[in-house]
């Protein structure tokens, strides 16, 4: 396997995590007993881990959500689901690869899964136009839902979206609408939806396939009005101030808890999300499941009102 | 043509030297100079190249509703300070800056009114407090206007006129795309009809909600409309982006927009199009 990509902040644990495997080559190619010092030295790498993970700052959490082995949304359909059908194209225009989506069973409950694709190598990330969408995608996600509604299957949603393509032919094809409508239509869904932030939540670009009954974000996962280096190069006017703008605008997944915007925070393994793929997907497969089990038994007349009732309350002022 | 832009351009300098402020106005989109009281007379249109000037929600009250009146409601809704943002500048004093500049409590003014004797429920931004910028006040003033006509059976006429979403209440600015659009589908069930009219700019959080779910949406002239702002787009893609692009124009012609609206049209496209939407 060739070096693994880290971030800054995780190079001491990298680093023990070397050393601990040269000793362990060591002693075996030398054949010394050092199972003790060994075993020492991963007590330090557990408690180094900890200490890092427990005291990141808001900055760093955003660029957790930005790993490059952070699953992505095909990443947790291949890891819970099966018979995944994928369905392409909004009809109208193209087929946007930066939203994926199609029929697919998460156990024995059939699903419509929808969700934005980042890609991992410099090829797939071109493909996937690093997880931006042209209104094809928000068009691709509405035709998929309005079939979910059809044939009353639960929608998943999964979002991880650096923001929605700012671009020429977006403009030209109605960006703007394309959100708008979206975010209007998922109110009229007659069916459940469990929306799950797994990487990055920007804007409108994530909203416009983000209206959920039940909303839930992955720890280190980050959902803001707009992104840190957008909010710095405004108000700020120098991009680099990126971390002040991570702090000021409260995008991690606990700010959202506090700011009632989400309903759930889905702990990730010690490490992220990002050393931990199946563990994580699992617990994401259980919370997908479980909301789902809990909104059917709800009439369809308040899973609506219930729905409107959530969004509607949101928002902080004084009235005299 | 080189010759002519120079020597236009050496004569408004010296007119400028001489001529006391505010008695001339210059168009911001083909540089026209105008005498400042014809402008009033001219609905703060450039009797030139016909940009619609940026005017306040009370001119605009003036222009739109029958004896320029509004029933104001919703007053008393004041922006708190949820983030305990701070930038280069402290939240709450951006809004008391903002407050002191427009004389208005917040982003937008709502209320009911008539046009032309149609009783409608109206609501009306103001790009001039921190740019039209809509936060948890705006978005409520706003899902009230849509709650009240849908109470009232009356047909809703909002204004828009923002830079999207207000960055200093941070998520709780998005939301209330979700909050606003939800009210619209519930609009839409009951079959009362939404005009949108889009001003100079209407943009990004703003464009990307009520903005664009209108049953019809009028323009004005030459504004500034879309979702992302010209300057990403710019930098984004990295070059020049082609004459008129995010138009009112541009936006016509890719399908995104009804009609395009001059203001001394407004009230009357406004009534034409409610005989045909609204039966009393």
């Amino acid at each position: 396997m060739s070096e693994r990509t880290h971030l800054e902040f995780e190079k001491p644990i990298v680093e023990l995590e070397k050393k601990i495997s040269d000793m362990r080559d060591f002693s075996i190619g030398e054949n010394l007993e050092l199972s003790s010092e060994i075993a020492s030295l991963e007590k330090k790498l557990e408690k180094l881990r900890q200490g890092i993970y427990s005291s990141l700052s808001r900055w760093q959490k955003v660029q957790i959500s930005r790993h490059p082995r952070r699953p992505y949304s095909l990443d947790y359909i291949r890891l819970i689901t099966s018979d995944f059908i994928e369905l392409h194209g909004d009809r109208y225009f193209s087929d946007d690869a930066a939203m994926v989506g199609g029929f697919a069973m998460i156990e024995d409950q059939p699903v419509m899964i929808v969700g934005q694709q980042k890609g991992r190598d410099t090829k797939d990330k071109l493909f996937r136009n690093f997880g931006m969408m042209h209104p094809e995608g928000y068009r691709r996600a509405l035709r998929l839902f309005y079939a979910a509604d059809k044939f009353s299957l639960p929608i998943v949603i999964f979002i991880d979206t650096p923001g929605a393509y700012p671009g020429i032919g977006a403009e030209e094809r109605g960006q703007a609408e394309a959100i708008a409508r979206n975010i209007r239509e998922m109110f009229t869904l007659k069916v459940p939806i469990v929306v799950v932030i797994i990487g990055e939540g920007a804007s409108g670009g994530a909203l416009g396939i983000g209206i959920g009954d039940v909303v839930m974000i992955l720890e280190y996962s980050w959902y803001s009005v707009i992104s840190p280096e957008g909010c710095a190069a405004i108000l700020w006017r120098d991009a680099a101030k990126a971390p002040e703008a991570a702090e000021a605008l409260k995008v991690t997944s606990s700010d959202l808890m506090d700011l009632k915007v989400v309903d759930k925070v889905i702990k990730e393994p010690a490490t992220g999300a990002h050393n931990n793929h199946e563990i994580m997907a699992q617990k994401v497969k259980e919370e997908i499941l479980n909301s789902i089990k809990s909104l059917k038994e709800k009439p369809l007349d308040q899973l609506l009102s219930d729905r409107l009732a959530k969004y509607r309350k949101i928002g902080d002022f004084d009235e005299k | 043509m080189e010759w002519f832009r120079k020597s236009k351009s050496r004569i408004e300098s010296i007119e400028k030297k001489n001529i006391p402020e505010g008695l001339w106005t210059k168009c911001e989109s083909c540089g026209e100079i105008v005498y400042s009281k014809k402008m009033e007379e001219l609905l703060w249109v450039c009797p030139s190249c016909q940009f619609h000037f940026r005017i306040s929600s009370h001119k605009y009250i003036g222009l739109l509703l029958d004896g320029g009146k509004l029933e104001e409601y919703d007053v008393g809704l004041a922006s708190r300070d949820p983030l305990k943002f701070k930038d280069s500048k402290k939240y709450p004093d951006r809004i008391k800056t903002a407050q002191q500049k427009t004389g208005l409590p917040e982003g937008v003014i709502s209320g009911l009114g008539t046009v032309e004797g149609i009783d409608i429920s109206f609501a009306i931004m103001n790009f001039a407090f921190i740019g039209g910028s809509m936060g948890s006040v705006v978005g409520e003033k706003i899902a009230r206007a849509i709650e009240r006509a849908i109470e009232l059976k009356r047909p809703l006429v909002i204004v828009s006129c923002s830079g999207g979403a207000r960055m200093q209440e941070g998520i709780l600015s998005l939301m209330q795309m979700a909050k606003t659009s939800a009210l619209l589908a519930r609009l839409a069930e009951k079959r009362i009809p939404y005009i949108s009219i889009l001003t100079n700019p209407t943009t990004a959080g703003v464009m990307a909600s009520y903005a664009s779910l209108g049953d019809v949406i009028i323009a004005e002239p030459k504004a500034l409309l879309g979702f992302a702002g010209p300057r990403v787009i710019r930098q984004t893609i990295g070059q020049d982006l082609p004459e008129g692009f995010q138009s009112t124009e541009f936006f016509m012609e890719k399908g995104f927009v009804d009609s395009i609206v001059h203001r001394k049209d407004l009230r009357s496209t406004v009534t034409r199009l409610l005989n045909f939407m609204w039966r009393r």
